[in-house]
């Protein structure tokens, strides 16, 4: 049963045909081909497939399609702001804040939904907003470093 | 998983009549069903979203100083609506136990009440609230209070072309509080070994003129605990008699033993929650209670 879902996705009007039995993530990897997005468990208990829905963080795979419609949709590949990459991409990147790599789009995702609400998170709450992201390298660490950083470098560029 | 189409109605009433035409559910947050769905358990040809329904998603204070919860409206919405938290803080704060922020952004409290859990976060303190379901099907609205909604771990009570509208809690009574409590292994994105969710009026005089406890996680279904209420009842707050009314609340769990826990470990955790959201109710009344 395919139809057609028109939606944002990284502020580009898309229209594309999915099946009645598609979520949010097979739409994104299969039928738009922006895999960047990952697939971890399937049943959100990873966070890995964290997207943007409407400005808030959700898990693609527990999002239909269908229920996509007329939505505006942040992945991964939406964050960097042209070639430069996002203040939290590049603390991730300096304080080592990823190992094999399969959690970080769902990390940068869910740190870039946290400091858009809150300017000076505490460490409590950056460890809160990630807490539906796994890591199994278990650098939570350095992750968590790099927020504070890339949080402290945004208001320092901030006006 | 055979096909599945998806249906956006935008009024109760074409969801029932969707609902009505056979082999569909309901479609709240979806952290539940489109897992059930995708991994075969259950089985199902059309889902019908509730989300474009605006009544569904709505959340207001009531003429009375109630308040009416669309059953669609997910957990972060109902922890951002200022008069609701301030009013019940222990709703918002039972739904931030529900799964992650992303979880959160999705799910509510009529999936967490419909997709009958014993182990749902977000039920035991509406329960205590004496929170009212307002259902529609095809012959229109009914009310019943949402303690009667469960049947058994993972079935509800409504007919298979009813939906649950809102969850509508009463005005605040003066000098009561409520509370829930859960233990998990890890702090987030765990299920409850056990809960017990509280909540107490006191009369003009101190004493505890009346009071609700209800268990998560230890019954099929979430449990009232007639007993342990009714020890509580004209009573003066204390840690004595919140200790008593922890240990009859265990004894009036049924729980089983399974790998999260066994069955006296989950009891023991009934009668130190119990009394813990206890204590945390007479924190909230500002009551000096005497130390054991």
């Amino acid at each position: 049963m395919n139809s057609v879902i028109r939606c944002e996705i990284n502020g580009e009007e898309r229209e594309v045909l999915a099946d009645g039995r598609d979520t949010l993530l097979d739409l994104l990897r299969d039928r738009i081909g922006l895999t960047g997005t990952k697939e971890g468990c399937g049943n959100g208990n990873c966070g890995t497939c964290t997207v943007l829905f409407d400005g808030e963080p959700v898990n693609a795979c527990l999002v239909l399609a269908g229920e996509a419609s007329g939505a505006r949709i942040t992945t991964i590949e939406g964050i960097a702001h042209g070639n430069v990459l996002d203040a939290v991409q590049q603390a991730l990147i300096t304080h080592g804040g990823t190992q094999c790599g399969f959690c970080t789009p769902g990390i940068v995702i869910s740190a870039v939904a946290l400091l858009d609400r809150k300017r000076a998170p505490t460490d409590d709450e950056i460890r809160h907003a990630i807490a539906g992201n796994l890591c199994r390298c278990t650098g939570y660490d350095k992750i968590v470093e790099a927020i504070r950083s890339a949080a402290s470098s945004s208001r320092a560029s901030a006006p | 998983m055979k096909p599945l189409a998806y249906e956006c109605p935008t009024t109760a009433a074409d969801a029932v009549a969707a609902l009505g035409r056979g082999d569909a559910r309901a479609l709240a947050g979806g952290t539940d069903l489109i897992v059930q769905i995708r991994e075969g358990r259950k089985s199902v040809g059309r889902v019908v979203d509730l989300k474009r329904i605006p009544e569904l998603t709505a959340i207001a204070q009531q003429p009375d100083g109630g308040f009416r919860i669309g059953a669609a409206a997910n957990f972060n919405k109902i922890a951002a609506h200022a008069a609701l938290a301030n009013a019940y803080p222990s709703v918002p704060n039972s739904g931030r136990l529900v799964g992650s922020l992303q979880v959160q952004n999705r799910a509510g409290l009529g999936g967490n009440i419909c997709n009958a859990a014993p182990s749902a976060d977000a039920v035991p303190v509406v329960i205590c609230l004496d929170a009212r379901a307002e259902i529609a099907g095809p012959k229109g609205r009914r009310q019943v209070a949402v303690e009667a909604l469960f049947a058994s771990p993972g079935r509800n009570t409504l007919a298979t072309d009813e939906i649950l509208v809102s969850i509508l809690l009463p005005p605040v009574r003066p000098r009561s509080a409520s509370c829930y409590l859960r233990f998990t292994p890890r702090r987030e994105m765990d299920i409850a070994i056990a809960g017990a969710g509280v909540w107490i009026a006191l009369g003009s005089d101190g004493t505890i003129e009346d009071s609700r406890i209800t268990l998560a996680a230890v019954a099929p279904v979430p449990l009232r605990t007639p007993m342990a209420e009714k020890a509580l009842k004209g009573e003066r707050p204390s840690h004595a008699l919140f200790a008593d009314a922890g240990r009859t609340a265990a004894r009036e769990a049924t729980p089983i033993g399974d790998t999260r826990g066994s069955v006296d470990y989950r009891r023991e955790l009934v009668a130190v929650l119990t009394q813990r959201a206890l204590l945390s109710c007479a924190k909230d009344l500002k009551l000096r209670i005497t130390s054991p």
